[in-house]
């Protein structure tokens, strides 16, 4: 009888049906409505007969393209779920003043605000930043794909296997209830015994392994395969902040894997790193993670000040001002993002020499940024502006993430951050710069090079009306919660006594609902496009009329990018080749040296994801055979050699053919 | 042109000579070899011997002889020089000492204050924790 | 030939780099000038990629690092470093793996020579000295939980075996990854392929003996000091 319990609990760990939320209807109505989308979903591609499609054409893709595009789906998809988080937040806070409890006991509201957190920051902006610079890096550099394609492809399936945690977290389980970052204690083992916080350190660790090798392979990239005459002076500008990016990527992410490493070591084995007794420091916890966090937040934001040093100059018909202080900025940011990281926890004591140097180095970085806003300033000066979606957002941010900077060096003085502290003061500074700064980068990326990747532009109505909702919807949804954190209202509450505060809340949340139609008009937005795709469509490849080498391919690229590498001799070195009348060479093709696509990066992460689920539910045996079978298939595919192949020259006639047929007959 | 072959193992096997990386030899690895076995051996010495009346310059003394046999390793094990993957090498080795050193540094200065200004407890207090 | 369209050709403003393209620097280029003929070969980026991992790797060791001056001294009234650690012990583990070191040096210097057994001989010898290495190691550990300094005793213990385990789990990875290795060269030979890992796993093995001096040092020295 004994052996018979011993082995479902060997197999099953603590999993039971408990786990299901059957019992809370929110969830379960979500449960449903998943799973009924998720039928649906499976049964149209049977019926249609795509699996097989999906799986040799973008599953197993190492094109770095295909990769990209698949980082911006998953980016899309996620951050519905993370919005969802955000305006059940909204309404809750809106609501649930006095005796009215709303409709989110803290319990959930904890798991809510953790949940958006992770999501928006891991697997929302995260997916953005690499899905853009994944796209565009090695057209703009002259290159075929990244230095290590299957790693990228493994990267891609890692980052997805940590949202699946996340994701099944809603179902099986919980999520945590201790903020994004799970401070200890509050995130150790005696205060949060149960799964949450399981499911947020391997959900993060996997994606973590995922994003640490792609900041690798980036860095390889730009570094080792820039065209011919490319210089590191000569690069785009977005080249520049995405090698500065992955160096920050390469240089942060350890120590988030170290930390959590240490976190779970106090939680599945006792050890002492974290804990109240015993020796332990919990605020170790608190400067390690931050060590990490502060870089993150410059890992998310470079990326797209590059976006936008393309746009404006792109839409402002001239030549980046300064491109060499652009470049030395993003250089001494790089730097200085790691010598800032204790303003995040000013209040916790280290006294006034330890507050007074990072507060100092804080505000110290917000200089190189405030160079660049003057660089894109003087760049669209006596520029023939041309306001495309593209450089609406970019316009918006600037204005917007302006102030959000503002509210940032105001902070950075630690008296005053002892007052506005964990306050909605500080919530809303960081919506300001990363809604402002990524978000509407993203989405300015998003619109700039979907036609670079489809071969049809974005419908620009609904781009307007997704923008103009997200603007003004922002400013509704996050102004008030600078007044309330002035007045002193406190972060993460999810019941106020006060009726005064509601008025704002009510505005916040009305903000919150105009970012959802904002949303809506995106979706749209695709959807439209979709409908009128031969309308929008682009047949040149070269739609804005660009300065950089991914508007010289065709659009889509073909699989190999460049029928033959360019040599470049100029910065915008595009604009350079068409001001000098280039002409498409249309003969003497020859064989391309491409890699083989490979299904071993998506069996590795499924296989990482089932590692990640025994090992939060315990269930050590499963734990123990796929972590056997994960290093047993890693080694095995170390077996493969044969991971290249050529494309045929007639293959490159016929497609280079095709593209010069399309720019004649469109002429 | 050339006829399609598919069974690379990789892009040049033509041999670029930068690509094969640094070349080792004997007397390299001998030097490296000696220097760290010498710089091991003293600062085992000097703690096992106790040979410094204060810890501190033990501590400090041994500190300086692994960070010289540190280098004795980059130079004579691992090849590393400014030449390198043009340079990127040495770049990424300087800024991840530079980082190593915030790291440590940091957290030490930071944990250090953090923990001077927590309540104080007496040393009857500090021996019945549990 | 194409006819240039008669815009201003101004010398461009940037840093001139023609590289592979065989151009004048002042006006005239032409199509040609803006993209290769022969199929343009990469240099590949495995090494270096690999030395970014092991400085990423190095960050984690940081971390542990960090951790150990932090609450190294945390002994929570329990045992101290001057009362466990054997400094003999240590110092003979110390040369197991810095011969490790000078064997895969060995190693490398066949395969510059192109030889594949005599490689494979260095390799396993590498090997057998790592796996001495942890053999000390382990025995090391097991005779410290026996005494009852286990790592749930106390931060000082925590930080000690993450630390020291954690290199000790890297050992432990380098050496499948060498049998792996040998496997792989015994079949398919000193293929560049597999010279570039032979060299991968050089840097990661000598990147621990690295590791290593930090840790005799700041663990085992240090903490034997009084």
């Amino acid at each position: 009888m004994s052996d018979h319990l011993d082995l479902t609990k060997l197999i099953f760990g603590r999993l039971s049906w408990e786990a299901i939320p059957f019992h809370e209807p929110i969830l379960l109505f979500t449960f449903i409505g998943v799973a009924l989308g998720g039928i649906a979903l499976v049964a149209a591609l049977t019926y249609f007969r795509v699996w097989g499609y999906l799986w040799r054409e973008w599953f197993t893709s190492i094109d770095h393209k295909k990769i990209g595009i698949m980082y911006m789906i998953l980016g899309i998809i996620m951050l519905l779920r993370g919005f969802s988080d955000a305006i059940m937040m909204r309404a809750q806070q809106a609501l649930s003043f006095g005796d009215n409890m709303g409709f989110l006991p803290p319990h959930h509201y904890d798991q809510v605000f953790t949940a958006h957190g992770v999501i928006m920051i891991f697997f929302v902006a995260m997916p953005f930043v690499t899905g853009l610079m994944n796209f565009a890096v090695p057209l703009q550099i002259g290159a075929r794909d990244v230095a290590f394609p299957f790693l990228n492809n493994f990267s891609f399936w890692m980052t997805t296997a940590g949202a699946v945690l996340v994701m099944a977290s809603l179902f099986v389980g919980e999520f945590a209830r201790t903020g994004w970052l799970a401070y200890p204690p509050l995130s150790g083992i005696a205060y949060s015994p149960d799964v949450g916080v399981d499911y947020y350190i391997w959900s993060l660790q996997i994606a973590g392994v995922g994003t640490l090798l792609s900041g690798i392979n980036l860095i390889a990239t730009i570094v080792k395969m820039r065209a011919p005459g490319m210089g590191m002076m000569q690069m785009p500008v977005f080249a520049w902040t995405s090698l500065c990016t992955n160096v920050l990527i390469v240089a942060a992410f350890p120590v988030l894997t170290g930390v959590l490493a240490l976190l779970s070591l106090d939680r599945y084995v006792g050890t002492n790193f974290f804990s109240n007794d015993f020796g332990g420091n919990a605020m170790m916890y608190v400067n390690l993670i931050w060590i990490w966090g502060h870089p993150e937040v410059y890992i998310l934001v470079l990326p797209v000040f590059g976006i936008f040093s393309e746009i404006v100059s792109t839409f402002s018909g001239k030549r980046l001002f300064g491109y060499a202080s652009m470049v030395y900025a993003t250089v001494v940011i790089t730097i200085l993002s790691y010598l800032v990281w204790l303003h995040h926890f000013f209040t916790m004591g280290s006294g006034a020499s330890v507050n007074s140097f990072f507060g100092i180095t804080t505000m110290i970085i917000s200089i190189p940024t405030g160079a660049k806003i003057f660089n894109w300033l003087f760049t669209m000066y006596r520029g023939r502006i041309r306001f495309e979606v593209p450089m609406l957002w970019t316009i918006g941010f600037m204005f917007t993430f302006t102030i959000g900077g503002m509210t940032g060096v105001l902070l950075a003085v630690p008296p005053a951050d002892f007052v506005l502290h964990n306050s909605l003061f500080l919530i809303a500074h960081f919506h300001n710069v990363i809604i402002g700064g990524v978000v509407f980068g993203a989405f300015a990326g998003i619109n700039y090079w979907f036609p670079k990747a489809t071969g049809v532009k974005l419908d620009p109505f609904w781009g307007k009306v997704s923008f103009w909702f997200w603007l003004i919807g922002f400013w509704f949804a996050f102004m008030p919660l600078y007044v309330l954190g002035l007045m002193g209202v406190t972060r993460r509450m999810s019941h106020f006594e006060d009726p005064s505060l509601q008025i704002w809340f009510q505005i916040a949340a009305f903000g919150a609902v105009l970012i959802a139609l904002g949303i809506g008009a995106m979706l749209i937005q695709f959807f439209v496009t979709w409908k009128n795709r031969e309308a929008l469509r682009d047949h040149t490849g070269d739609p804005w009329d660009g300065r950089t080498l991914e508007w010289s391919t065709a659009s889509p690229p073909p699989s190999y990018n460049f029928a033959f590498t360019p040599v470049v001799h100029d910065n915008d070195a595009w604009y350079d080749m068409k001001k000098r009348g280039y002409q498409r060479p249309l003969a003497g093709f020859i064989p391309i040296h491409m890699p083989k696509n490979t299904g071993a990066g998506i069996i590795l992460a499924g296989l990482s994801t089932a590692f990640g689920f025994t090992m939060i539910w315990h269930m050590w045996l499963l734990a123990g055979l796929s972590f056997v079978a994960l290093i047993v298939v890693a080694i095995a595919h170390t077996f493969n050699y044969k991971r290249d192949f050529h494309i045929g020259a007639d293959e490159v006639v016929r497609v280079e053919g095709e593209r010069t047929q399309l720019l004649a007959s469109h002429v | 042109m050339s006829a399609p072959h598919d069974n690379h193992d990789g892009h040049d096997e033509h041999g670029h000579g930068h690509d094969d990386g640094p070349h080792s030899t004997f007397k390299g690895y001998m030097t490296g070899f000696v220097l760290a076995v010498i710089l091991t051996a003293i600062p085992f010495w000097l703690v096992m011997g106790k040979v410094f009346d204060k810890p501190s310059t033990t501590a400090l003394v041994i500190l300086a002889f692994a960070a010289v046999q540190i280098v004795v390793h980059m130079i004579y094990f691992l090849h590393m020089d400014t030449k390198v993957q043009g340079g990127w090498s040495m770049l990424a080795l300087i800024f991840t000492v530079v980082l190593v050193v915030i790291t440590l540094s940091g957290s030490i200065w930071v944990m250090y204050h953090l923990n001077t200004n927590m309540m104080p407890m007496s040393p009857h207090e500090m021996k019945n924790m549990p | 030939m194409s006819d240039t369209t008669a815009t201003t050709m101004h010398s461009p403003t940037g840093k001139m780099n023609p590289a592979h393209a065989h151009v004048n620097a002042s006006t005239s280029l032409q199509s040609a000038d803006f993209y290769l003929v022969k199929e343009h070969h990469v240099e590949n980026g495995t090494l270096l990629g690999f030395w970014l991992y092991l400085m990423s790797d190095c960050l984690i060791f940081a971390v542990l690092f960090a951790v150990y001056a932090v609450l190294g001294r945390s002994y929570a009234a329990g045992p101290s470093g001057a009362d466990l650690f054997d400094l003999k012990l240590v110092a003979v583990n110390t040369s197991m793996l810095l011969l490790s070191s000078i064997t895969y040096g060995f190693a490398m210097l066949e395969m510059q020579r192109k030889r594949v057994a005599p490689t494979l001989v260095w390799l396993a010898v590498t090997g057998l000295f790592g796996a001495a290495f942890l053999g000390i190691e382990l025995y090391e550990f097991a005779h410290l939980i026996h005494e009852g300094a286990v790592p749930q005793r106390s931060a000082f213990l925590s930080s000690f075996f993450t630390l020291v385990g954690t290199h000790g789990l890297h050992v432990t990875f380098g050496i499948i990854w060498l049998v792996t290795l040998m496997v792989q060269v015994g079949r398919g030979g000193l293929t560049p392929e597999n010279r570039r890992r032979l060299m991968c796993l050089s840097m990661f093995w000598h990147f621990l003996d690295v590791v290593w001096i930090g840790v005799f040092t700041f663990v085992y020295l240090m903490g034997s000091l009084a």
